[in-house]
This record gives C-alpha cells, structure tokens and sequence, in this order.
C-alpha cells in the first residue's frame, strides 16, 4: 500500500495517547527527562530542515522556540477562563484550550520567522548565522524589558502557567514535526531544499526559485520551534528570557551537528543523546558547553556526517 | 516548438572591465551554434547574462520576444533555457537519479500540499516521474547507475549527466560550455554525436562554447567568435578557419588543445 507514512503518523499518534494514559506510573524523573527530549526532538528536526536539509546556517532556534512559548502562555493565562467557558473546563475544554495556545504560539513564531526570513535569506552562510543570532537576542532583550506586570513580565518572566504538557502532546507533535518534514523531503518538490544546500546556482539554473525554499524552510522550522515552546512552557510552568538565549540555540545546533545535518533519524537519536547527557551533567552546568564545544570539534574533524553510519538511511530504491 | 533568441548591442561592465562589449548575434530554432573565443573572452559571461545571472549594462536580450534581462534564473529556465557549466556543478549529495529529478520540480502540477498529503494524485505524479527520468537514463546509457552517488561518475559521465539534467528541463535552447572539457578523444567523438542527436530527437537549439576546434568545427552550422567581449566573426565553420582576425586572435594564445 502506499499509504504507509500516513499510518506510521496515525499509529505515532495513537501510540503517544496510549502511553499519556497510563503515564501517571512512569517514574516522575524518567517522564520529565522523556518530555524534554521529546521537546528536543522536535526542535532539531525543525532546525535541521533549515541547517541541515536546505543548508542554511540558522542561529536563532531558540528565539523562535521563545516566541511560541510567550504566545502559548499568553494565550493560556489571559484567555484560558474565557476560552475554558466556551468549551467546558473537562479534558475536551483543556484539551481544545491548549490547541489554540499551542497553534497561537507555532503561528506567532512562524511570522517572525517570514519576517526575518524574508530579507536576511539572500544573506549567505556566515552572515545568515549572524543575522540569525542578532535576532535570537533582540527577542531576548526585547522581552527582558518588558514591563514586570504587562503580559510578558519584563526579566522575571511569566510564572503559573498550567501544566497542560503531557505525553502526548510532546509525542503527537513530535510525531507530526518528524512526518511533516521527512514528507516535504522525502519528494520530488523535496529535491529543491537539498538543491539549495549543494549547490544555489545550479539549483536556480534547474527552474528551482531558491528563495522561496529557503522561506519555506524557514517558517516550517520557525513554526514547530513554536510549539516546541508552548509545550516547554506548558511543562515548565515558569518562562524567563534567559531560557531562549543563544546558547539554547546552540544546544539545537549541536543535536543537528552530531545527528549528522539532513539525517532525521540521526538528528533524533541525538537529540535523545544530549538530553539525558544534559540531565548527568547538570552538576557540572559550568563545564557544559567547554564538553559540548570541544564534542563539535572533534566530530568535525573524525565524523562530518554525524554519529550514524550515513548506510543505515540509504533508501534503496528499485533500480 | 522551438524558440529564437536574438542579443542585440549586449553590453556588460565589471567596474573597469568591459567583459561583453555591444554583442548582437541570433540563434533560429533548431540551430547548433558555436561561440568561440580565446581564454577570458568572455564566452562564459554570455551565458550568464542569457540565464540571469548577470543583467547587462546595455543592449538587449530577447528569448521569443521576451525581454529577458529582470527575470530570475529560474524563471528563465522555466521559459525554455538551460544549461551546463564550465566547472560541473552537479549536486554533489545526490544520485544520478535525484540530479536529474531536481529538475522535475519546476514541471510538477503538484506542489507542496501534495508532497505532504501523499494521496493517490502524489504517487501517480511520483511513478511518472520516475519513469520519464529512467527512460532519460536509459537514452543516454546511465540507466545503470541511476541510484548511484553522481559523484562516483567518471569525469565524462559527469559531464553527460549534467547535460542530461539541463535537458529534464525540457528546453527549447540549450546552452552547453565547454562540455568537451576534460573528455578524451573517443568521448569526443561521442559527444559530438551526442549533442547532434539531442539537436535532432528533441528539437532544440544548441548554443555550444567549446575550446576544441574539431568538435567546433565538426558540429556547428554557424560560429560567433569573440575576442575581449567584442565580436570580431560570425560564419560557418569553413568561413570562420579562413578569417584572417579570427586567425591572428588564436595565434596570439597557445595552442588549443587538452
Ligand atoms: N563577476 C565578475 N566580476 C568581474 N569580472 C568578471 C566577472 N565574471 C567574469 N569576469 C571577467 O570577464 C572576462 C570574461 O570572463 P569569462 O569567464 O566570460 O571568459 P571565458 O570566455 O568564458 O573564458 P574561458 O575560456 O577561460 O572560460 C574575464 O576577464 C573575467 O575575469
Ligand atoms: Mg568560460
């Protein structure tokens, strides 16, 4: 059948739902590190569509990642007892409540990402980069001076946001973040994000309009950067500025680096694989990104490719 | 259908340097046309202002009375040009197969809702691609080595794939340069074949910049030969080795050959 991607989603999806139920004997620990991966994966998934696949030099995840997580979190605090009137305040209300949160702040984050997308993409390499981290810490500073008692609470940030993030959320977007993007790839129309990333001139040359892959790139990624936010704050509870500074933004570009950029099973194992070392390293907080920055060196001299060996993804395809 | 393109007084300034100075020339549907000229004529140049990449400083390019001058590169090779380049430029992470599906993307009915949605509409659109890049593969003998990595190729498959490419565009003109480069005799003598045969099976103009005479010479109805951007002959082949300009422009590089 011909159908198999959709089913694998669906069954993602159901698998996600089933575990959400019975998560309540899932060790308290082990489903919070579980959660944060989950939150990871769909971050370097969403970067490595831009960084990896499309070839751009994204700095500024995390800023996109901040954008949905005040967008959700406005939308809970201040709408929440509106909306939950609306819809009844049981798992449906919550559930339907949490959506548009979710989708509020993946939409918020999307535009910011066409708006910055938009100029900067005729930018190359290294100066995207910049341009790309020179917005992660607008937003910073931005949102670190708003006022304490407005709706994004200045430096202190936003405190008792309801905890709506559970198994399945992270896991079915997750599953969607992960479907989404190896269906746009894995394509013919997918050819035009990798001719951009080898080669610009020739891909032009081919009839493929460059700029608009990169725009779409970019949205799609800024878009799940989003809702990966809405779920961090919704697990959390508790937002400041400081948590979507730029080193948040390295710690994506360091899963898609290791996971090997363009190869989604591999960026998810890393995502996985830097969660639970982030976990063990907690006590050493200082020495973190000296571990993380000398591993990057090191892999670009050893393993350019990333960790997994490139022939466990090669699709065979009849010849 | 095939197409005219027509260069009239095409000018084209890098600050101080002149690179194409006030060229005119025109290519009839159908014809196989060589531009000729010594090392940094500005041969390449021509190519890069027929397909957008630069615009000229002066003067006129019309594709079928199209001004061409303010469209994109790809737009211009959605109106019926491509081309291959001096230096391959192959996308160097895929197959052979997924060089020449690049460019299926500008023919696909279906964008990107279908990409995601993957109905039947998807894999109808999918299989028939595959099949058209395989019967490609297969005219040109690469049919083989289609899920290769191209970068595996030998140099002149390289080279004929990259023409291959330019023609999954389905062009009206195709501009090849200097795709002779690098070949040894025997896939010279292919290649001359080989670019006759795609003049002929699909119809198209050939606009062909190449340094070895005796592919030149061999294949071309009509030659323009350029010295310093300016257009100092145009002829058939015999008319072109007995101009005494064109003559005294080549005596004044080495020979050549390679
Ligand atoms: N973007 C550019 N900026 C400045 N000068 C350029 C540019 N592109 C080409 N030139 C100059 O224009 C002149 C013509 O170059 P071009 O590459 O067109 O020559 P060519 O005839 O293709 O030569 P070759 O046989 O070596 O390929 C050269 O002097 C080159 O340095
Ligand atoms: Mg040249």
């Amino acid at each position: 059948m011909n159908y198999k991607s959709q089913i694998a989603l669906v069954a993602a999806l159901a698998i996600s739902l089933g575990v959400s139920l019975v998560s309540g004997s899932i060790d308290d620990y082990f489903l919070d590190i579980l959660l944060n991966a989950g939150i990871n994966i769909i971050l370097a998934v969403s970067l490595n569509l831009v960084n990896g696949h499309t070839g751009q030099f994204s700095l500024g995840h995390a800023a996109f990642m901040g954008v949905g997580a005040y967008g959700a979190s406005i939308v809970t605090l201040e709408m929440g007892g509106s909306l939950m009137r609306i819809f009844g305040s049981g798992a449906f209300g919550t559930g339907i409540l949490f959506l548009i949160a979710l989708l509020v702040g993946g939409l918020c984050a999307a535009i910011c990402g066409w708006a910055v997308g938009v100029p900067s993409l005729r930018l190359r390499g290294d100066y995207l980069a910049i341009v790309t981290l020179g917005f992660n810490e607008i937003i910073r500073v931005v949102l670190q001076n708003t006022s304490g008692d407005g709706p994004f609470g200045g430096a202190l940030g936003l405190k008792g946001i309801e905890q709506y993030t559970n198994f399945f959320w992270v896991f079915g977007i997750a599953a969607i973040a992960i479907y989404v993007i190896s269906a746009l790839v894995n394509s013919t129309y997918g050819r035009g994000f990798l001719a951009v990333r080898d080669d610009e001139i020739a891909g032009e040359s081919m009839g493929v309009n460059t700029v608009r892959y990169k725009v779409i790139a970019f949205v799609t990624g800024a878009f799940f950067a989003g809702l990966a936010g809405g779920l961090y704050a919704h697990l959390r509870s508790t937002i400041s500025p400081e948590g979507f500074n730029f080193l948040k933004s390295v710690d994506v570009v360091v899963m898609v680096i290791l996971g090997g950029m363009g190869s989604t099973v591999g960026v998810i194992v890393a995502a996985i694989v830097l969660t639970v070392l982030n976990e063990t390293l907690r006590d050493f907080e200082q020495y973190r990104m000296i571990v993380f920055s000398l591993l990057l060196i090191v892999m670009m001299i050893v393993r350019p490719q990333g960790l997994l060996p490139e022939s466990m993804f090669q699709r065979r395809k009849k010849a | 259908m095939s197409a005219s393109l027509q260069l009239d007084n095409v000018t084209i300034q890098f600050g101080g340097l002149r690179a194409v100075g006030d060229l005119s020339f025109r290519i009839n549907p159908g014809e196989l046309i060589g531009l000729i000229g010594p090392n940094g004529a500005g041969k390449t140049t021509v190519f890069n202002l027929i397909t957008g990449v630069y615009h000229p400083t002066a003067g006129s390019i019309k594709f079928n009375d199209l001004s061409i001058p303010g469209h994109k590169p790809h737009q211009i090779t959605r109106l019926g040009i491509a081309r291959t380049f001096q230096n391959i430029r192959l996308f160097p992470s895929m197959s052979v197969f997924d060089n020449v599906r690049t460019a299926m993307v500008m023919h696909q009915l279906h964008g990107i809702t279908h990409a995601l949605t993957r109905g039947p509409a998807y894999h109808d659109e999918e299989a028939l691609i595959e099949k058209e890049i395989l019967d490609l593969l297969d005219i040109f003998k690469l049919r083989d080595v289609a899920h290769v990595p191209c970068k595996s190729l030998s140099y002149g498959d390289q080279r004929r794939l990259e023409i291959i490419r330019a023609l999954a565009t389905k062009p009206k003109l195709l501009l090849l340069d200097e795709p002779a480069a690098g070949m040894n005799p025997t896939e010279k003598e292919e290649l001359m074949h080989l670019i006759r045969f795609i003049r002929d099976k699909f119809d198209i103009a050939v606009l062909l910049v190449e340094h070895d005479m005796k592919v030149v010479m061999g294949i071309c109805q009509r030659i323009v030969v350029i010295e310093y951007g300016i257009k100092i002959a145009e002829g058939t082949p015999d008319e072109i080795q007995n101009n005494p300009k064109v003559i005294e422009a080549y005596l004044g590089v080495e020979a050549e050959e390679s």
